[in-house]
Formats: structure tokens, sequence, C-alpha cells
């Protein structure tokens, strides 16, 4: 009895390769994919998560706003509550896409429309599709960033040169989020369990600091809602959007780099038991 | 048939050994060992929940084997799957083309997963489009095809690189004759071309047709190997005679029947009299006085032998 060894060099090669068994380098295809149904099917689908944040910040910003009228921005000036909630909705929004990217789609694409069963037989494997999924997020996230911070600049709620930096730091929260997303997406088994991924997100959009300040709250509610990923979030494009930075700031961003490395992670950890069963 | 004549010792493109696989404590392929030579058309046959798929996932490395070994083309999936699957068409149990995207541009895509480069897929793609009978769908959606287009755009996004090895896990499964023959037809032409097939179904016509040797599979073990006839010849008779006397009569008449060919099986609706001559059986049972309903003497078949060896009882 042989075997054809004719691709042996190959096989030596991948052995040696980090992550042979389950990195192909080809994320590009990945992605080129994602792009491409994009175009042909899933734009109305990205033009309404545009529209989203651009929707509360009218009704909240404009309508609400009108009532509340000027609320003390980071560093105590004055800013008008528009002014006050639209970098919170960007995070919010960096998030929610991030998350939806990162779970749900990605949970669709395993059970029901097979797409990654039909990839992972072929040469690419399980970190080119974790990775190629992860980039279109990013991808997606800033675009949006970029279209609301537009948004922002015409609605004339942009007073520094500072705010660009906005967009740079929503990507950075979005991969924060769909790191450690695609990880626990893994440990999901129904759509019921998927619905708690909602129950954690909507109380986390709601109490951090986002239509109002932290203070409100006794102490360990703030403690608690400063552990939250949300609040660093928020906090962090409301400092950059007026241009005020201070050694929080530093935290916020440590918060992400931690998050984002303890995601990525998890999700390489997890990635055989959500690809390969 | 037979296997590519060939010189010297046949080259296996597959071998396992003692592959076995678990779930928690389920065990879903038991310790199988077998050996594909290139360019065989190789069958998996067993009732549902057999392990036919985890046996092809595993050989795919899309599923790693919990014990034994598995050696594709010289290389361990488990150690080498991108470099292993570079080789393998996979058809799967259920089409999973990418409704998001066209006709062709699903096996531009495909094929772009390979890393191949578009000035090879284009003209493969408009080659494979013609091979599966759909050059003029190649601009329409997806879920816009027939079920046995999509079967056939699977099977020809499972050719874009050009596989040294075909899985085709239940290729004609929900399709109607037509299709089928059409599917069959073109597999017959791949192996002519050398492919190696490696082929799971529930149609023995289909495992007859298609397959040079076959291994029949149930709770995860090797029941039988072979080619479909030396599988006849060692488990069943030339031919069978199906007699019906009447459900209430069939259950009864068992005795009267005893010595009459070689086996004899007693179902609800009818009895199966297992004998070299089914002629000769049908004048024997007229000769005891027996008027059954109706009487059909047929060859036997690879389905006969499928139920000998995996039972009649429904395995969910």
């Amino acid at each position: 009895m042989s075997a054809v060894t004719t691709r042996h060099s190959d096989a030596e090669a991948a052995r040696n390769r980090k992550f042979g068994p389950l990195y192909s380098r080809n994320v590009r295809a990945v992605v080129a994919r994602g792009l491409m149904a994009t175009k042909s099917s899933n734009w109305m689908v990205m033009l309404s998560g545009f529209f989203e944040p651009v929707l509360y910040l009218i009704a909240m910003g404009v309508g609400l706003g009108a009532i509340v009228g000027s609320v003390p921005g980071p560093g105590g000036g004055e800013i008008s509550y528009a002014a006050y909630i639209a970098p919170a909705l960007l995070a919010v929004s960096a998030m929610n896409g991030a998350v939806y990217d990162s779970t749900w789609n990605v949970f669709f694409k395993m059970n029901f429309s097979k797409l990654y069963q039909g990839m992972l037989y072929t040469s690419l494997g399980p970190i080119d599709v974790a990775m190629g999924e992860i980039f279109l997020a990013l991808l997606r996230g800033l675009m949006y960033a970029t279209g609301f911070t537009a948004v922002m600049a015409v609605m004339g709620l942009i007073t520094t040169p500072w705010a660009i930096l906005m967009i740079p730091a929503a990507v950075l929260i979005a991969f924060g989020f769909a790191s450690f997303g695609m990880g626990i997406t893994s440990f999901m088994k129904t759509f019921q369990q998927m619905d708690w991924i909602n129950f954690a997100m909507l109380p986390m959009f709601l109490f951090s600091a986002t239509f109002y300040p932290l203070s409100v709250y006794p102490q360990y509610i703030q403690w608690l809602i400063q552990a939250m990923p949300l609040w660093h979030g928020v906090e962090l494009l409301r400092q950059i959007s007026v241009g005020i930075f201070t050694p929080a700031t530093a935290v916020h961003i440590g918060y992400y780099l931690v998050m984002i490395a303890l995601g990525v992670l998890l999700t390489t950890s997890r990635l055989r038991r959500l690809f390969l069963k | 048939m037979s296997s590519p004549a060939e010189t010297g010792p046949p080259q296996y493109v597959i071998t396992a050994e003692n592959l076995t696989k678990r779930y928690g404590d389920v065990v879903a392929v038991d310790g199988i060992s077998f050996s594909v030579p290139a360019g065989e058309a190789f069958g998996l046959l067993g009732p549902n929940g057999a392990g036919k798929s985890t046996t092809m996932k595993m050989i795919g490395g899309v599923s790693q084997r919990t014990s034994g070994s598995l050696n594709i083309m010289g290389m361990d999936p488990d150690q080498n799957g991108p470099e292993v699957r570079a080789h393998l068409g996979v058809v799967p149990q259920q089409d999973n083309l990418d409704e998001e995207l066209k006709v062709r541009d699903n096996l531009l895509v495909y094929g772009r997963y390979f890393g191949l480069p578009m000035s090879y897929l284009r003209p493969k793609a408009d080659e494979l489009l013609e091979f599966a009978q759909l050059t003029d769908k190649a601009k329409s959606k997806v879920d816009a095809l027939s079920g046995g287009m999509k079967r056939r755009l699977t099977i020809a996004r499972s050719l874009i690189n050009e596989p040294r090895i075909l899985l085709l896990d239940e290729p004609t499964t929900g399709l109607d004759p037509q299709a089928r023959h059409i599917l069959w037809d073109r597999l017959f032409r791949l192996k002519e071309q050398g492919v190696t097939l490696i082929l799971t179904t529930h149609y023995m016509d289909e495992a007859e047709q298609l397959c040079d040797r076959l291994i029949v599979v149930d709770k995860g073990r090797i029941m039988a190997e072979g080619s479909p006839a030396s599988l006849i010849r060692e488990y069943s008779t030339r031919e069978v005679l199906e007699l019906r006397f009447g459900s209430e009569r069939n259950a009864t008449v068992g005795t009267e029947l005893e010595g009459i060919g070689e086996r004899l099986e007693t179902l609800p609706d009818r009895v199966l009299i297992y004998a070299h001559d089914g002629e000769a059986a049908l004048e024997e049972v007229s000769a005891r006085g027996l008027r059954p309903v109706t009487s059909l003497v047929r060859r036997s078949s690879l389905e006969d032998v499928f139920l000998r060896l995996t039972g009649r009882s429904l395995v969910d």
C-alpha cells in the first residue's frame, strides 16, 4: 500500500505555520464575498443601520433638546443637549452594529444559511472566516461613523477639529464589541439564547450616561455602570467631540484595548467550537 | 464495473484506520477502517444516523476525529485542513449555495476561497456552467433556481478547484428522476476523468449505478464491504420471489412455505422468498396448493442486502 505524497512539502510548510490547520491567509476572499453580497442584496439593511442613530439624534437631541436647553459638557463648559448626546449615540451605534454583525449575523450564517459550512469546505480555515467577518463589521462601522460625524457637522454640533478622531475611536469601540460578540456566539445554541444578548444590551444603551450624566445615580450604581464597556465608549467619544482630554481618556482607550485582546483570545480559543464540530 | 487498470500497487488517496468520532457519550463513528484507491467510486451506505456524514466531515477536516488515523493524499486533515481541502470538492447533503450572490458569482467567489486567481476562474466558471447546463442562468439569483438546478450548481461549484476527490453526501436526495439521471451522467463523466468519488446515498439503485465498491455502515460500524455484485452474491440470493396473500394471511402462511428457497422473510404486506431460481420457487409454491393474490420474481438488489444488514425497523 502506498499513499499519494506529492503535496508533502505543502503539508510540511503548513505544520510549521502558526494556526496551520485553522488559517490559510486568505481573509481577503471572505471580505470580497461580503462586499459583493452587500452590493447585490444587503444595501437596504446597511442604509437602515445608518439612519437609526440619526433619527435618535433628531428626536431626542433636537426635540427633547428644545426643553432641556444646554447642559454641562466634559470639562464643565455648557453645550447643547444635542451635542451632549450625539457622541453617545455614535458609541451606541458602533456597539449595536458590531454586536449585530458578530452575533446574530454569525449565528444565522452558521446555523441557517449554512454559508460558513460552504466556506470551511474550501481552503479557508476558521481564522480566515472570523477575521474576514470582523473586518467587514469594522468597515461597516467606519462608514456609519463617518456618515454620522458628517451629520453632526451639518447640524452644527461640531466645534473642534479633534472631533474627526471620533471616527477611529468608534471603530475601536466596534472592534471591542465585535471581538467579544463572536466568542460569545460560540456558546449559543438556540434563538432564545441569542435573545439574551439583546437583553444585556438594552439597559447598557439606556443607562450608560447616554442621555444624562452618571451623577444622577447613587455611588454603587455608578461603579456598576463604569465597569460596563459602553460607558467608556460614550465618555471617550464625548471627550473627543469637544477636544478635552484627561487621564480618564487613556483609561477609556485602555479599557477597549484590553477588551479587544481578551475578545480575540476568547474567539480564537472558541473557533473550533464555533466552526468545527 | 472494476477500478481502472493500474500498473503496480494501487495508489490510495484515502486511508482510514480505526476512525472514531464521539459527541459526548454518543459514538457516531465507531472504529471504521477503509482505503480508497485513486479513481474509484466508493460508496458509504447506511440508514440515517449511521455515521456517513460524520465520516465525510472528518475527511474534509471540518470535524475533528476523536481517535484513529486518517490519511488524505499523504496528509492528515486535522493537521493540514486547508491543504487537504484544496484537493477536495464537496457536495453537502443540503445545498449551501450563497443565496446573496448570483449563479456565476457563486462559482467565482467559491474559487476565491481556494485562493485561485480570477484569470483562471473566469473561463473555468463558464466551463462549469456549461457542464451543469446552467449557462443561460449565469446572471440569475440562486433562489430562482429549481431544486435540480441548485444541485447541479452545487456540483459545479465543488469542481471549481479541479478536485482529485469529490465528496458527495446524498447528491440526488429530493430530485425528480430526470434530474437524477442528468446528475448521474455528470458524475460518470467525472469518474472517466479520473476523479475519485466518495458518495453517500439512501438510494440503492444509485449505489449500484455509480459505485465500484461500497461499505454498508450501521451504528458507526462497517457491516459489509465489497462491490455491489459481490455484496448481492454474499448476502442475498440471485433472485427474490415476492408473494402477497393479503395482510391477514401473510403471517400465517409462513409455516406452509418453509423449505422453499434458501431464506424466507415474512413482512406485514408480503412474503419474500430468497432463491437461486425464483420461477422454480413459485412452481413449488403452487405445487403445495397455495394461491397468492400476486406473485413477482425479480433479481436480488442491493436493497435486499441493505435491509438484511441494517434491519427493517425505522431509524430516526
